[in-house]
């Protein structure tokens, strides 16, 4: 069980997440924005369980977002303009690439294997880039929207509503993380934990490594593809630079930034990037200078992230 | 139609040539200290707009000579207060540090010279065709494929004449024994990144000659970079070369048949060799952690 005051959190972080669209707008911020960091965090959160719960770096995991985002926008553009379905399609196809490119890396550890998704990561850049005639090269996939959704007895008007979108967002980032939050407490994740912790010694247990890690591999790349499919239903539009290696890299930030130890970590990691991303940009044309410079400082002074600082705190 | 086909192995191997040489000082980096310099290509671009600069003072050959020493003194200095305080934490961090860098490097160019490509002069008459059939042929390219050919040898001289490179190989396999054997190990791994980064601005200087000088000429070079190592073999320095070179010439291949999948095919290449041999063509057994 957890202990109490950790409870008491996570229902005030539900509850600020419900009320959202309510107190974004007093506080200089816009339902999109919020939306924007809810479907960031998601992808933080399940490159997390790679990263922080499985301890193995993938530096290539917005080749699954933004593939899973033009398999959502090309399904609805040329397929069928249906919301449900082009997320079907989107997340199949993350995770089926996923599912191959891991079977080729598993054997790798540490530094190559980070290297390894890199590199495989452009690889969809380089298609979706190249692709003219059916992706739209380097000017994105326009020309489609997000279609409402109909229930048995009613219809959610997701496209022209902000706040609909968000609480349609929220649902689906719900059941990401609960799924999430199951999966590490789980045997299973308990395992993925101890691979962590001692992978030579899980071995000597009787653990088929590259089993598990192929497994958590795949988890994350299918979690991340949910998230590359609301960005893409987000913004109506997908382009190359969803998929390229800066947006990777963004998302070990996140991470980091809020803490890779902590479940919640990359929330808040990802809800402090979006919003000074946001501000940045319209401030200045060196915004490049400005993330760079974010990355430098939070290795060099706080690599354990928000949460791990604000836990050290508390327990000393 | 042969001599097209010609032309673009020529191309490919030109190419191949900087990946290989920016591959080898990225490779030297990573077996020494686990560091993925993800600014590699920076320093790449910033060796060649420093030659660029000073062009107009000391002329191309001078420009040859000083730009990639001022470029590999600006990496001790990145080494020596930025990337060495992470020795010995997760490689995740160095990561992250040399990837926010490849940020501001690439921004402070840009802010620097214009997001625009400038003219970047080679001396007269290197231009010129050697022959009126192999058009390709100019004095550059085959200057840039000697040049190329000569810092390789000479690194691999250095790495197995000299009591520098020697420690480095050494350090490669057991860091630990190297230090108590009373070699400071922190100055040979400040030297030896030293020396990746002079092979990146060497290759910035005369890349820029052939592929025009713009911020983004270090990210376009880097991540063939990457397949290079990965398709040579991991921890293995000929390997990076003969990867560089590889894939250099099958994507000229590749542009002559299907021009759209140039950049694709290399990954391809890297998918097929992780699949056949995991430790990469000349990779050492047990080397793939």
């Amino acid at each position: 069980m957890k202990p109490p005051r950790q409870r008491v959190v996570v229902a005030v972080l539900w509850a600020l997440l419900l009320t959202a669209p309510f107190w974004v707008g007093t506080l200089g911020g816009y339902t999109e924005l919020a939306t924007r960091v809810l479907v960031m965090a998601l992808a933080a959160m399940a490159l997390n369980f790679l990263l922080g719960f499985t301890g193995t770096l993938s530096f290539g995991h917005a080749a699954y977002f933004g593939l899973a985002g033009y398999g959502a926008g090309m399904t609805i553009k040329f397929l069928v303009p249906s919301t449900g379905l082009a997320m079907l399609v989107g997340v199949a196809v993350g995770t089926l690439s996923a599912m191959i490119i891991g079977a080729l890396i598993v054997k790798l550890r540490g530094v190559y294997f980070a290297m390894v998704t890199i590199a495989f990561g452009q690889v969809f850049y380089f298609i979706a880039f190249r692709w003219n005639a059916v992706t739209g090269g380097d000017d994105g996939l326009t020309g489609w929207k997000r279609q409402p959704i109909d229930l048995l007895f009613t219809r959610i008007d997701i496209l022209g509503n902000d706040r609909a979108f968000y609480y349609f967002v929220l649902f689906v980032f719900a059941l990401c993380v609960i799924a999430m939050g199951l999966l590490l407490r789980s045997p299973f994740g308990r395992t993925l934990i101890a691979i962590r912790e001692n992978e030579r010694r899980s071995e000597f247990l009787g653990i088929p490594i590259e089993q598990h890690l192929w497994l958590s591999f795949v988890i994350s790349c299918f979690f991340v593809s949910v998230a590359g499919t609301l960005y893409a239903l987000l913004n109506n539009f997908i382009d190359p630079r969803a998929l390229r290696w800066d947006q990777s890299g963004n998302f070990v930030i996140m991470a980091v930034l809020g803490g890779m130890r902590s479940f919640w970590g990359p929330l808040v990691g990802a809800a402090v990037f979006v919003v000074l991303q946001d501000y940045v940009s319209s401030q200045t044309e060196n915004w490049m200078s400005f993330v760079g410079l974010v990355f430098v400082l939070v290795v060099l002074f706080f690599p354990r992230g928000v949460l791990g600082i604000i836990r050290r705190r508390l327990s000393a | 139609m042969t001599q097209l086909l010609l032309f673009n192995v020529f191309n490919g191997l030109i190419v191949g040539a900087f990946y290989a040489l920016m591959a080898l000082g990225l490779s030297l980096i990573l077996n020494l200290s686990g560091v993925i310099n993800f600014a590699h290509g920076g320093f790449l671009a910033i060796g060649a707009y420093i030659a660029y600069t000073i062009m107009p003072h000391v002329g191309f050959w001078g420009a040859l000579v000083i730009a990639p020493v001022l470029t590999a003194l600006l990496g001790l200095l990145v080494e020596r207060f930025l990337i060495r305080r992470l020795y010995g934490r997760d490689p995740l961090y160095s990561l992250l540090l040399t990837f926010g860098l490849a940020y501001i490097i690439e921004d402070g160019t840009r802010f620097i010279w214009g997001a625009q490509s400038v003219p970047y002069a080679i001396p007269a008459g290197m231009s010129n065709a050697l022959s009126s059939q192999f058009f390709f042929l100019t004095g550059y390219r085959l200057f840039m494929v000697g040049l190329v050919a000569a810092a390789v040898a000479a690194l691999f001289l250095i790495l197995n004449r000299t009591r520098l490179g020697m420690r480095i190989r050494a350090g490669t396999l057991d860091l630990e024994t190297v230090s108590v054997l009373g070699v400071n190990v922190r100055i040979l791994r400040n030297l030896n990144f030293g020396l990746g980064i002079y092979l990146a601005g060497l290759a910035g200087v005369l890349a820029a000659g052939m592929l025009g000088l713009q911020p983004t000429i270090g990210t376009s070079l880097i991540m063939p970079s990457f397949v290079a190592i990965i398709v040579g073999g991991l921890g293995s320095l000929p390997g990076t070369l003969l990867g560089g070179l590889l894939i250099g010439v099958v994507s000229g291949i590749a542009t002559v048949f299907v021009p759209s999948a140039t950049e694709a095919v290399m990954y391809i290449m890297m998918g097929l060799v992780l699949l056949v041999r995991p430790r990469g063509l000349l990779g050492e057994e047990g080397r793939v952690q």
